[in-house]
């Protein structure tokens, strides 16, 4: 079979096109700030983005003019304070921004749906709260064998998703460790999915532990070597988050000029994640994780 | 910190770890939630099984937690679930027995807002939106809410009703079908409010040593009634707050003030 290896920017220019409903997922853990930024240099326009909690990836990408709407459930910067490019757009001081809110189990469940290929997806969830009325893509259905009423989301089905994963051999089948956040229900419900990972393995590295794989190869369409790839985020066993970053882009985002000067720097003003690395010394000796390590299990029969 | 040698956000904690029983299931958010389920674990229940809407389940957090997300969630927890799977499996199924929420906005019947000030269309202040907080309001056996007091954070009504309390736009929770109690008491930093059973409504029910009633009445947006016979709070104890300031928070990330 043939490789699907690929450099982050043959990636990008491949399956994030303008216009595109794009998924860059991971639950505080394994977020590709790599793909953002490579998204940001290749300068793709009118982007629908799509993630439970847009974070700082989120806000780089709507302060570099990437997106003309987002979709989420938690628009905060976690443990340190608000995403400003995102507040700037929607409190009526930048750029448009179409939003469209639902909360994480919503999410959750469009991704479930868009997974399954179902139109939509039914919750137990909605009742007394304003969410209904602001979003009108939250409807009900009436159980056919209870009568019950239940709330409803539509499927998302995504453009295109990046995931980023500890490791993956050549055909993307992928494996993930820590939390797993809805990386396996985004990429399943997308029609393109990009793995970044950590490390390339052989094939036998994925079969010698099968139920650590949470993506197969058969829905990846491009693989990429990005270590230090979710930088300021984490990876479960190789680095931990940078807290310290997520406290000063308070500050940072908060100001348009530093926030620009931020893009011009460390997006615009590197080639490669090797480049981005390479500005922030004593990052990985700060941040390189402890060991862990797990016995394994006997798979035999 | 007082002449009464603890400060007011270290009280809250051990109110919320009080309120906790051993073995129960609780849905754990960041800040002063998170230090009092720890607290919690290390005193009188140790058998408290913490999950994060994350994903891990039966937490042990060797380090605060400083996000949701932490990988110290994930070292030596019981379990890491998906995060459909905390929703469908643990939370929709009916696992969760008590929650911690809270908000920039909480009003007489304990509704909550963290989504906007001002109209939705066009908002003073955009706040960050739900997360998991709606569906924990609906789902949780009994949910508890942390917050300082303060006119401006408990209105009469809330200006976007994102997480339901006892009555929502005049409807209680039996008639709109949630399965879960909602909240049962809104820790402050002055005395502890819990819901008239009739009405919904808030009223005080405890107030914290050398507080007054008129204290509390002024942090509140809303003619707040009493409970016909108000409750006694203890300090904390030297080792709540030994566990509080040496072993969980000593940098003193969350127990400012």
């Amino acid at each position: 079979m043939k490789s699907k290896l690929v450099s982050m920017s043959e990636a990008i220019a491949s399956h994030v096109h303008d216009g595109d409903i794009v998924v860059i997922e991971g639950f505080t853990h394994l977020i590709s700030f790599a793909a953002a930024h490579e998204i940001i240099r290749q300068r793709r326009r009118n982007l629908t983005l799509c993630r439970l909690t847009p974070d700082l990836i989120y806000d780089q990408m709507i302060a570099a003019g990437c997106a003309t709407k987002l979709v989420f459930s938690w628009a905060g910067n976690p443990g340190a304070g608000s995403l400003h490019a995102f507040r700037r757009a929607v409190e009526g001081q930048g750029p448009d921004l179409e939003i469209e809110e639902y909360s994480h189990f919503g999410m959750v469940a469009r991704f479930s749906a868009g997974a399954a290929r179902l139109p939509f997806w039914p919750l137990r969830n909605y009742m007394g709260t304003d969410l209904p009325t602001v979003n009108p893509a939250i409807k009900s259905v009436t159980c056919p064998y209870t009568g019950e009423v239940l709330a409803t989301v539509p499927a998302l089905n995504p453009d295109v998703t990046i995931v980023h994963a500890q490791r993956a051999d050549e055909q993307g089948n992928a494996q993930i460790w820590g939390l797993m956040g809805v990386q396996k229900e985004a990429a399943f419900a997308s029609d393109r999915v990009v793995v970044v990972v950590e490390q390339l393995v052989d094939e036998s590295v994925i079969r010698a532990d099968p139920n650590r794989t949470l993506i197969p190869g058969m829905i990846v369409d491009a693989v990429v070597v990005e270590p230090w790839g979710a930088h300021p985020s984490y990876a479960q066993g190789y680095y931990d988050r940078d807290n310290d970053f997520y406290v000063a882009w308070e500050a940072i985002s908060r100001d348009v000029g530093r926030m620009d000067a931020y893009l011009d720097e460390y997006v615009y003003g590197v080639r490669n994640r090797a480049e981005y690395l390479a500005k922030m010394p004593g990052t990985a000796e700060r941040l390189r994780a402890k060991e862990r390590v797990c016995a394994g299990v006997n798979y035999g029969y | 910190m007082g002449i009464s040698g603890y400060s007011r956000t270290e009280l809250m904690a051990c109110v919320a770890a009080r309120e906790l029983r051993d073995d129960e299931v609780v849905f754990v958010g960041i800040g002063l939630p998170s230090l009092a389920c720890n607290l919690a674990r290390l005193t009188h229940a140790p058998g408290l099984v913490l999950i994060y809407e994350s994903g891990a389940i039966g937490a042990v957090p060797e380090r605060l937690p400083v996000s949701i997300g932490d990988p110290a969630l994930v070292t030596d927890s019981l379990m890491v679930c998906s995060m459909a799977d905390v929703f469908q499996c643990f939370l929709q199924n009916g696992r969760i027995q008590v929650g911690f929420l809270g908000g920039a906005q909480i009003d007489r019947y304990g509704n909550i807002n963290s989504t906007v000030i001002g109209a939705y269309s066009h908002p003073r202040i955009r706040l960050p939106g739900s997360g998991g907080a709606a569906e924990i309001a609906v789902h949780a056996q009994r949910t508890l809410i942390v917050s300082a007091l303060s006119p401006r954070i408990f209105p009469e009504t809330v200006d976007f009703i994102t997480s339901p309390g006892q009555r929502c736009h005049g409807r209680s929770r039996r008639e709109l079908g949630m399965p879960g109690a909602g909240p049962v008491r809104i820790i402050t930093d002055r005395g502890i409010l819990q819901p008239d059973p009739e009405s919904g409504e808030m009223v005080l029910m405890a107030l914290y040593p050398g507080v007054e009633v008129a204290e509390v009445r002024a942090g509140v947006g809303w003619p707040l009634q009493s409970a016909a016979t108000l409750g006694t709070v203890e300090p904390p104890g030297p080792e709540e707050l030994r566990l509080l300031r040496e072993v969980l928070d000593p940098q003193k990330f969350f127990l400012k003030g």
